[in-house]
């Protein structure tokens, strides 16, 4: 029998133990959402350059319509592809 | 008195002194208008995300400003519009978090990777705060 921290599992542990996700707006306490910012707006669309849901990154509904908005602002004023790939 | 940002793109074909003159054109009109002028910011010569008017890059120009009245508006687009120098232009609305928010990026209280992370720092969080929160949003990605 070999010691104890020589078992191995078979599969990971942590599989199936999703983080709780949480809106990042209330937790760092984020009041305005700046759609001059592209880096920060990056963080909140897929690779086309499409918002991601609120199911995915966990946004409250609130921010989630400011992000939207802001979002679209940048589209217009070109400092975000309205259609893309590769965006990141 | 309601404070209003337009942020404008500026045909980058002109002379740099043009593109000057032309922010400065908008600050004079607001001015004679009656508007208090908070702040012009500069952004610099940008890469568009698309092709405007078969343009690549533009100069981005964003004006705060106070006014009394929202006739300003109207007047401020309609200029606008009719100014081939500007190739684009968006008006909105500032509430208070964004006065705040634009107030605290003058005074370099807002980090440039992470904007928004720290509006909040001065009244609760200490200064090792937002760095951690940096930490943990970027380990998310």
């Amino acid at each position: 029998m070999a010691k104890r921290d020589d078992i191995k599992f078979l599969s990971n542990p942590n599989i199936g133990q999703s983080k709780k996700k949480y809106c990042r707006f209330k937790k760092y306490g984020i009041k305005h959402i700046d759609y001059k910012d592209p880096d920060f707006l990056k963080k909140f669309l897929n690779e086309q350059g499409k918002i991601l849901p609120r199911r995915i990154t966990g946004n409250s509904l609130k921010y989630q319509r400011q992000l939207a908005v802001a979002v679209k602002r940048a589209r217009h004023l070109a400092i975000l592809p309205y259609v893309t790939d590769l965006l990141k | 008195m309601r404070t209003y940002e337009v942020t404008f793109i500026v045909d980058p074909v002109l002379a740099s002194e043009e593109i000057k003159t032309t922010a400065q054109n908008y600050l004079d009109h607001l001015k004679s208008e009656d508007c208090e002028i908070v702040h012009l910011d500069d952004m610099g010569l940008r890469q568009l995300a698309y092709p405007i008017n078969k343009r690549s890059t533009g100069a981005y120009y964003s004006l705060e400003f106070k006014s009394n009245s929202g006739d300003i508006v109207k007047k401020l687009e309609l200029a606008m519009k009719r100014d081939e120098r500007v190739i684009r232009h968006l008006v909105v609305k500032l509430d208070k978090f964004a006065i705040k928010y634009n107030d605290d990026k003058r005074n370099g209280r807002i980090g440039r990777t992470l904007p928004k992370e720290e509006t909040n720092e001065q009244s609760t969080r200490t200064q090792s705060k937002p760095a951690q929160a940096a930490a943990a949003i970027t380990e998310e990605e």
